[in-house]
């Protein structure tokens, strides 16, 4: 595909996942998968778990780093080169920040009439639950694919689990010992996934 | 009053040293902007409270509205490009790295450990955002109906949320008119 094409959507996509991210950055990561992998089919799954992982480990917001990291991948699996890898991730970098950037000067202006005012907390109101459920579905689809042969919901759907990122046995047993771990034991994710790469070179 | 270069410095510190981002940022931010009496420990809450209702992430929104107080608009954009560089240039560098061993049999065994730790660290939030939802039936409805939209019937979730935003306005408005 045109080189030229791909950095505009990519500009179109990270700005839209930019302006309707509330929550965060885990709900921004949210955005990105069902955009990047779902929507666009830039990369698979498990490419984008181990993006999630980096941006996890490598200092600065992890939703903005994830984006970053992205936008390269994105130019790459295209085919182009390092250039474009690096004009992508621009690209992605920036348009996820600009809507943040116009709506934070605004608030700064209207800050004292929006807040408290009962319509901006009627509609956080509903937007805040749906972060949560947002969240989830993130989870879910790193584990489960489900593909319909026609319309969702009006057709049959097909359940599958994502193999690539849970091959095995071995897989859902780390994932139980990182989910109690981090629950019970309050570990910190950086050190929950230096432990998953030790446990996953040894283990395989 | 603080340059745009002391800006964007403080700032690249803050971005180059916190891991994971978010709330972890916080008391960085504190440390470095309240030292410097860019802004008061009074402020702080509201600062924070007006990051956490515009879209985007927390310490981007920060950057912005901190450096728009210092220096306006070229405060901002120092401030920004501050939080972010950092981290671009270095996950620039890992990108460019990591795809030359992605399939590397070493780094292939590592990642097979580390994805469904990734998976944990994404559904722990959600439990503990589930547990702050408060009382009353309809954020459980909206959260599931989410969760079902999104992971099963794959609608956009910025659909969803456009949806959420219009009916809650409508919600509001209705009720305010009664």
């Amino acid at each position: 595909m045109n080189e030229t094409l791909i950095l505009l959507q990519l500009f179109g996509v990270f700005f839209l996942i930019g302006m309707f991210t509330f929550g965060g950055g885990y709900a921004m990561l949210s955005l990105i998968q069902t955009q990047v992998v779902v929507a666009h089919g830039w990369m698979s799954e498990s490419a984008f778990t181990d993006i999630v992982a980096i941006s996890q480990m490598t200092p600065g917001p992890i939703g903005i780093n994830c984006a970053t990291f992205c936008g390269y991948t994105v130019m790459q699996e295209a085919g182009t080169g390092h250039l474009m890898g690096i004009l992508g991730s621009f690209t992605a970098t920036l348009a996820i920040s600009l809507p943040s950037f116009i709506i934070v000067l605004l608030l700064v202006k209207f800050y004292t009439h929006v807040k408290g005012s009962p319509l901006f907390e009627g509609v956080m109101a509903w937007i805040r639950p749906a972060v949560v459920g947002l969240i989830a579905a993130a989870a879910v689809i790193l584990a489960l694919n489900v593909s319909w042969d026609g319309t969702p919901l009006f057709s049959h759907p097909a359940f599958s689990i994502v193999r690539d990122n849970f091959p095995d046995l071995r897989s859902w047993l780390l994932l139980g010992a990182a989910l109690l771990a981090s629950f019970f034991l309050k570990i910190k994710p950086i050190a929950l996934i230096v432990a998953g790469g030790i446990l996953g070179f040894l283990l395989y | 009053m603080a340059s745009l270069r002391q800006i964007f410095g403080v700032f690249a510190k803050i971005g180059a040293f916190t891991i994971g981002g978010g709330y972890a940022m916080i008391p960085l931010i504190r440390d470095e902007l309240t030292t410097r009496g860019w802004i008061s420990d009074e402020e702080l809450p509201d600062i924070i409270a007006l990051a956490q209702s515009a879209p985007g992430v927390l310490a981007v929104n920060v950057s912005i509205f901190t450096g728009y107080r210092l220096r306006g608009l070229k405060g901002s954009i120092a401030a920004t490009l501050g939080t972010i560089l950092p981290s671009f240039v270095a996950i620039l560098l890992i990108a460019m790295v990591f795809r030359g061993y992605a399939d590397h049999p070493v780094v292939e065994r590592v990642f097979k450990g580390i994805r469904p730790v990734v998976v944990a660290l994404i559904a722990v939030p959600v439990v503990r955002m589930a547990r702050q939802m408060g009382s009353g039936i309809l954020p459980w409805v909206i959260a599931a109906g989410t969760l079902v939209l999104v992971a099963f019937l794959k609608v956009s979730p910025i659909w969803v949320l456009a949806a959420l935003a219009v009916t809650g306005a409508g919600v509001t408005l209705y009720r305010q008119r009664k």
